[in-house]
């Protein structure tokens, strides 16, 4: 254990950083330029009417206008009812339909079908992807998170987490993860991939990625692909192909427990399945897929329940219209 | 064109910066100022150029708190804008304002364009913006989020649209201008700058219809009732009934061009509690000079008759905490006149609204000045403030084409 202790207390010193480590936008645009890098945004969206005009105006007026940091900005879209693709069109973003990027293959409901597919349809060597429902944008949620990727070539993935304390005692405070990290995937972490656990907010949405990991890994396309994405590429590239960024603080609408039951459901479905791919427990039972929660009407409670199953797509490196269209 | 981008990418690739303005104002010279007034059709065309970065400058302008005294925030904002922007003589004053100059060819005239940076909201206020198909809304957008985005953007506007003036002009948020603050950040800049100014425009997010060349004499105050608890079983709330009656008595009594407003009363904290303490805020105007002076009489009477009726255990205070004398630039002055113009040539029906704002102090110095709104919009001073994006565009170019006719204007024909 002091082994482990250690390798998390230096890979929190020397792969943790505060966002305003990477203040001079200047010296990271030089240092992007010099690495020969393009990055791409990539805001997946479901309904998003109300957040997603202001993210688009402030990441393409800071990052592409005044600071050239960004090559694209894509909104990927499930098929929003509402004017989300109206709205994000109208302030210049490209907007593409998740169920027209390689239609052959089909169309799958969920966020991660919409991050596969913006590897196949966006062009950067990096991609960054960032939430759309985000009230307090600001153009530190993809600058800050691609730096470590600019100025540290051995780091592949950073992810945000939010950490800004309400009220400081001796300069300690707890640091943690939202509902679901903290009570399921923390614990689950702890014990199969303990060092993991360093990762403040292993399921925050925004994160920055390398295509070349990006396209060799599996995404399920539901509640599961962050996870996953944690579990592979920590099987190939160990903790240190990891870094992570706070980002001070990230208003957002709150999820009800019943939304965050679901959540953990396909969240814990991709887990086993990563347990049983790398042979880490053995003899499971076949698992059912359907979620049960129960609803009270009076004395009376009565059984809702949903199927989740967890589909996962094949990496993209794969297919070869992905093959051709970026020449891997 | 595309200085400031040239100026970044110039620092990316290590070559040392050129100087703003020197070169510029060779290449220019005579360009800019012929035909301003029509100018603004096509200055409304090539502002679209900069949608992104005004955009931008508005969600983060109208999202910093700014609460009146509390806008150091929002003026560092503005100071990163105009030092990216390359602004001379940057400057954070005592009373906290932010000034910087964008000089002019010859420099022998000061042109001032000026924008309070605080807002009505309080630090805990949800300052958040929404932007929705052709509009923004959210606290102090509209008062005065858009003004300060405005004023942040406007170096790069003139370097898009290739003007440059012969007059130096100073950019300038102010700070503390509502209720008690009383223009304190105005006043200060005006009393210490030392920088003569010519002339002067206030900008305010709505609304792109008014034209505002006379500040109406004003003065606000504050009466405080309290009681001991002793004697007075509804607490305060009779005597400040008989107060609000009163005061809307003498408003009813006065002509037109006098106004009484009561803006607030604020007493208790529950249902059944009887208020120990209460405030009545209220704003005399008047177009009439002296006449503002002889309603504060008439109120302080009244104060001192409550006090006298209420006896014992009741205390009445009146506290005047702002004054504004009345100023008039005149109809029939160059200013004005193209103002109504310019606004005309952009398709908008103007209509003459007076100001108690940073147009007062100006006039009440001397300077020429107008208050100009940059959209239209709805809500003002409610959460949902409510600003179109479309008309920006207009106002900006009426912004422009104001400066380059205040440019062109020879101050011996200014009249006095």
């Amino acid at each position: 254990m002091p082994d482990l202790d250690q390798r998390i207390s230096r890979w929190l010193e020397t792969n943790t950083f505060h966002h305003s480590e990477f203040w001079d936008m200047q010296e990271l645009v030089r240092a992007k330029r010099e690495a020969g890098l393009t990055i791409s945004l990539c805001i997946p969206t479901l309904n998003e009417e109300k957040t997603i005009g202001k993210e688009i105006i402030v990441f393409k007026s800071e990052l592409m206008d005044r600071y050239p940091l960004l090559d694209e900005i894509a909104v990927i879209d499930s098929g929003s009812t509402d004017r989300t693709l109206e709205i994000a069109e109208s302030f210049g973003a490209d907007t593409y339909l998740s169920s027209e990027i390689l239609p052959q293959y089909g169309s799958k409901p969920g966020k991660g079908e919409n991050l596969w597919k913006a590897i196949h349809q966006l062009r950067g060597d990096i991609l960054c992807y960032v939430d759309a429902d985000i009230k307090n944008i600001h153009a530190k949620f993809a600058s800050a998170l691609v730096a470590p990727l600019i100025y540290r070539p051995e780091i592949q993935y950073v992810k945000a987490f939010y950490d800004r304390p309400l009220a400081v005692s001796d300069d300690l405070r707890p640091s943690g993860g939202g509902r679901v990290t903290e009570i399921l995937v923390r614990p689950l972490f702890s014990m199969f991939f303990p060092e993991l656990t360093a990762l403040i907010q292993p399921l925050s949405g925004e994160y920055a990625v390398r295509r070349e990991v990006l396209e060799q890994l599996p995404f399920p396309v539901g509640y599961g692909v962050e996870t996953s994405h944690l579990i592979d590429l920590y099987r190939t590239g160990g903790l240190d192909a990891f870094a992570q960024t706070d980002l001070d603080n990230r208003v957002h609408r709150n999820q009800p427990t019943r939304d965050l039951g679901r959540m953990a459901f396909g969240i814990l479905q991709t887990f086993v399945k990563r347990l049983r791919d790398y042979g880490m427990v053995k003899d499971l039972p076949e698992l059912h897929g359907l979620f049960r929660q129960f609803q009270a009407e009076g004395h009376r409670h009565e059984q809702i329940t949903r199927e989740i199953l967890e589909e996962e797509r094949p990496p993209m490196i794969t297919l070869p219209e992905y093959r051709e269209r970026h020449g891997r | 064109m595309h200085r400031l981008r040239d100026f970044v990418l110039s620092r990316l690739s290590g070559e040392a910066p050129a100087p703003r303005f020197p070169a510029f104002r060779f290449m220019r010279k005579g360009t800019a100022k012929a035909r301003p007034g029509e100018a603004a059709l096509s200055h409304r065309e090539k502002l679209r150029r900069l949608r992104e970065i005004l955009f931008a400058n508005i969600v983060m302008a109208g999202e910093i708190p700014a609460p009146t005294g509390g806008e150091w925030r929002i003026t560092r904002f503005l100071s990163d804008r105009f030092t990216e922007s390359g602004l001379a003589h940057l400057s954070l004053d005592q009373a906290g304002n932010i000034a910087g100059v964008l000089p002019g060819r010859t420099g022998g005239r000061t042109l001032l364009v000026v924008a309070h940076v605080d807002k009505i909201w309080s630090e805990g206020d949800d300052h958040t913006v929404s932007v929705g198909v052709g509009q923004m809304s959210g606290r102090g957008l509209a008062d005065n989020g858009l003004g300060v985005a405005a004023l942040a953007t406007l170096p790069l506007i003139l370097e898009e649209l290739d003007v440059e003036l012969d007059a130096n002009l100073v950019l300038l948020g102010t700070t503390r201008s509502f209720g008690r603050g009383d223009l304190a950040g105005m006043r200060f800049f005006l009393e210490n700058s030392g920088q003569p100014i010519d002339a002067a425009l206030c900008l305010e997010g709505i609304d792109l219809e008014r034209l505002s060349y006379a500040s109406l004499g004003m003065a606000r105050g504050e009466i405080t009732v309290s009681t001991t608890g002793e004697g007075a079983e509804s607490g305060v709330v009779a005597t400040l009934a008989a107060l609000v009656r009163s005061l809307l008595d003498i408003h009813g009594r006065e002509e037109p061009e006098t106004r009484i407003l009561v803006g607030s009363v604020e007493a208790g904290s529950g249902h059944s509690v009887p208020p120990r303490g209460g405030v009545v805020r209220f704003e005399i105007r008047s177009h009439k000079a002296g006449r503002v002076a002889r309603v504060e009489e008439e109120i302080a009477a009244l104060v001192a008759a409550a006090e006298e009726r209420e006896g014992e255990g009741i205390e009445v205070h009146l506290e005047m905490i702002a004054h504004r004398r009345p100023g008039n630039l005149g109809a029939s002055h160059p200013l004005v006149k193209k103002a109504r113009e310019t606004l005309a040539l952009l398709g908008i029906d103007s209509h003459v609204v007076p100001s108690v704002s940073e147009l007062a102090l100006l006039l009440d110095h001397g300077i020429p000045a107008l208050t100009l709104g940059i959209t239209k919009g709805e809500n003002r001073h409610s959460p949902e403030e409510t600003i179109r994006l479309e008309p920006i565009f207009d106002g900006l170019a009426q912004i422009v084409a104001m400066l380059q006719f205040l440019d062109t204007l020879d101050s011996a024909s200014e009249p006095s």
